[in-house]
């Protein structure tokens, strides 16, 4: 009962103190709370339960998501969808006025439009913005992943390999680097849309999304690459990694059992960053013209239809304004929370 | 100092070089037919053989290249005449020279760069500084909370809310205008001041997000600790030996957002509906003109890693182990 190992499991105390030991056993046997070590993980989730923010910024972020993926579901119970244009439904006769603005006050809401009806053409601004979401939502967890893998891969053989191999990775890493990211998403999207399609063609939707991704996931790896590579090469250091190399783990085994799990959180907090990034950069593309194209429901096309009719109609940018700030600053606020969570030492 | 420069400038070449390159294949090799491309739709056969000729796409691609980079540096003649210099070609729908467009819409994105750069730097920078000074106190709480939530704002959203609020409502201001700075330096700046405001409020709050950060580090190390110990003035300790500290991490952060930065000139620009380099980007990139949308591209390129420069010379005068190494 007394071994060494059961003495050190039992707390740092008891190994210093032989008589502590003992009192520890016997509350062990007499079933009383036994102090129980935690992995990494384990203590990183209990440093995050106990921040609010945090929590309450995890809530929003996961409604968002949830919203976006039921946005089918919600929009059959509520009825509508974002494609009708409802001015020229027969059930909604007074729905725009002479000017093809919203008759209703406040761009329109009613029990009927939760959040209003578009100008001039007389959509549902509601199911719009699910859609919307759900459009960049999607496109942005691919590209994140997207990132991430190529990142975390580029990052590790750098960082392992190291020699010549590292210093050519890294000249590329800096090379795309170099690029003007938005005006590059701008000038290659023609270029990636004209791979797939002829250009007398018109270009599908799913092709649309398949050439932002692969523009965003062409410029998006770098950053994570040099996280991941700086991570590894202070891990290579380390005495684990030494031993497992002494005692004959191939390079596969000694990355993977060894390096990822000890990066796997940076690179969490890094992701955090980089997926409300995309969004942006999604909406920023739709919003100026290059990224999805009409009738494709699209969360920065909204913006662009909100600059439109602003003067008249300033209630429509309301709501995907206040979603798109919200949602940007829970996941800001997230980000932060794992990043002290997983580093107390990182004060704000 | 000069050795560094002159470093900086020979690297600066070779990724222009290559950035130059890798552009310009993706451009001229990717897409199957270039000439039906920039023609559109509805193509007619003659038109397909007129433009093919017109840019020389008969000619093997290796001296098609050659032919172009020759041109940025000695200029090349086209059927409707010279391109003088820095040649980037020639627009397909207007056949303008597409130096000569980019030069003519320049002024505006470079003021509105430089604008919003200078007023992101003094209002962030500084309230980023008071918070760190006043750490912990309301005035700490209210600056990093208003930064927190005014970095998840988006310029298109908050543009127009600025627009409506200031000009549309009450009047004060007049809808955003560009004229140049040589005309009127005034009118120059009373045009621009909304579409600067706005840009540098998105970008102020991640400043002042980092310099707190880094202030209140550099304000916890040993020679400021020191200096303190010693019975220096408060202030002095502030300014002379944490503030010089805290800037190095800001200037490094400043080089990575260089690109956002001229990113956030083309969304302004759109959303003041001011005609930039952003919004030739975006106009040739829809119609399919593609010489000025790489022409844009290379010269965006160009501008960032000047800027970069800019900012390593910085640098390398705040931090002196970056000059000797």
């Amino acid at each position: 009962m007394t071994s060494p190992i059961k003495a050190e499991d039992s707390g740092s105390a008891a190994v210093l103190d032989p008589e502590l030991a003992a009192t520890t056993e016997n509350a062990v046997v007499k079933g009383e709370k036994q102090p129980e070590g935690r992995s990494p993980g384990q203590l990183m989730w209990q440093r995050f339960k106990r921040d609010r923010t945090g929590v309450v910024s995890a809530c929003v972020v996961i409604f968002f998501f949830v919203v976006s993926a039921a946005a089918p579901l919600i929009a059959k119970l509520y009825g509508k969808n974002p494609y009708t244009l409802y001015a020229q439904e027969p059930d909604y006769p007074f729905l725009l006025d002479d000017f093809a603005m919203p008759t209703g006050s406040f761009g329109g809401m009613s029990g009927e439009f939760w959040f209003g009806v578009e100008p001039k053409l007389g959509r549902d601004v509601f199911t719009m913005l699910l859609y919307g979401m759900r459009t960049s939502l999607y496109m942005a967890v691919v590209v994140t992943t997207l990132c991430v893998i190529t990142g975390v891969v580029i990052g590790m053989v750098m960082g392992y390999f190291g020699g010549r191999v590292d210093y050519w990775l890294g000249r590329v890493t800096d090379f795309f680097l170099a690029f003007p990211q938005q005006l590059f998403f701008i000038a290659f999207m023609p270029v990636v849309v004209a791979m797939f399609v002829d250009p007398q063609d018109e270009t599908p939707t799913f092709l649309r999304a398949v050439a932002i991704t692969l523009v965003m996931w062409f410029l998006g790896w770098m950053g994570l690459a040099r996280l991941v590579r700086s991570s590894v090469l202070s891990l290579a250091e380390r005495e684990f990694v030494e031993a497992a190399k002494v005692s004959g783990a191939s390079p596969w085994r000694i990355v993977r059992k060894e390096i990822l799990p000890n990066i796997v959180t940076p690179i969490l907090v890094q992701a955090t960053y980089i997926l409300p990034g995309t969004i942006l950069s999604i909406a920023f593309l739709s919003y100026i013209g290059v990224g999805f194209v009409e009738p494709t429901p699209d969360w920065g096309r909204m913006f662009a239809i909100g600059a439109d009719v602003y003067e008249q109609d300033p209630m429509f940018m309301f709501f995907p304004g206040v979603a798109l700030v919200v949602f940007v600053l829970s996941f800001n606020l997230l980000g932060d929370s794992v990043r002290d969570a997983f580093d107390p030492k990182t004060g704000r | 100092m000069l050795q560094f420069l002159i470093r900086r400038l020979i690297g600066a070449v070779v990724i222009m070089f290559l950035i130059g390159a890798f552009t310009f294949f993706l451009f001229y090799t990717v897409p199957q037919d270039f000439a039906a491309l920039s023609c559109g739709k509805n193509c007619s056969p003659e038109n397909l053989a007129v433009i093919r000729e017109n840019l020389g796409l008969d000619k093997p691609i290796t001296t098609q290249f050659w032919e172009f980079m020759t041109g940025i540096v000695a200029g090349r003649d086209f059927a409707t005449g010279h391109c003088a210099a820095p040649c980037l070609g020639q627009s397909f729908s207007t056949g303008e020279f597409v130096w000569d467009s980019i030069l003519d819409r320049f002024p505006l994105t470079l003021s509105l760069t430089v604008g919003g750069l200078v007023i992101f730097l003094i209002v962030g920078l500084g309230a980023g500084l008071l918070a760190a000074w006043k750490r912990g106190t309301v005035a700490d709480r209210a600056v990093s909370g208003a930064s927190i939530v005014l970095s998840s704002f988006q310029i298109y959203f908050l543009g127009p809310i600025v627009l409506g609020i200031v000009v549309y409502q009450t009047g004060w201001l007049d809808n955003p205008k560009y004229h140049p700075f040589t005309e009127n330096p005034l009118t120059w700046a009373a045009g621009m001041l909304i579409p600067w405001v706005v840009m540098a409020t998105i970008f102020t709050a991640q400043y002042t997000r980092m310099s707190r950060s880094t202030m209140i580090e550099q304000l916890q190390e040993e020679h400021v600790r020191t200096a303190r110990a010693k019975g220096m003035k408060q202030s002095y300790v502030f300014f002379r030996y944490a503030w010089r500290g805290s800037l190095i991490p800001i200037v490094t952060i400043l080089g990575i957002d260089l690109s956002a930065l001229l990113s956030g000139a083309v969304v302004t620009e759109f959303t003041f509906d001011l005609a930039g380099i952003g919004r030739l980007a975006v106009d040739s990139s829809l119609t399919k003109d593609l010489p000025v949308t790489m022409g844009v591209m290379l010269f965006g390129a160009f501008f960032i890693l000047l800027l970069n420069i800019l900012v390593d010379l910085v640098y390398a005068y705040i931090d002196p182990r970056v000059r000797l190494s």
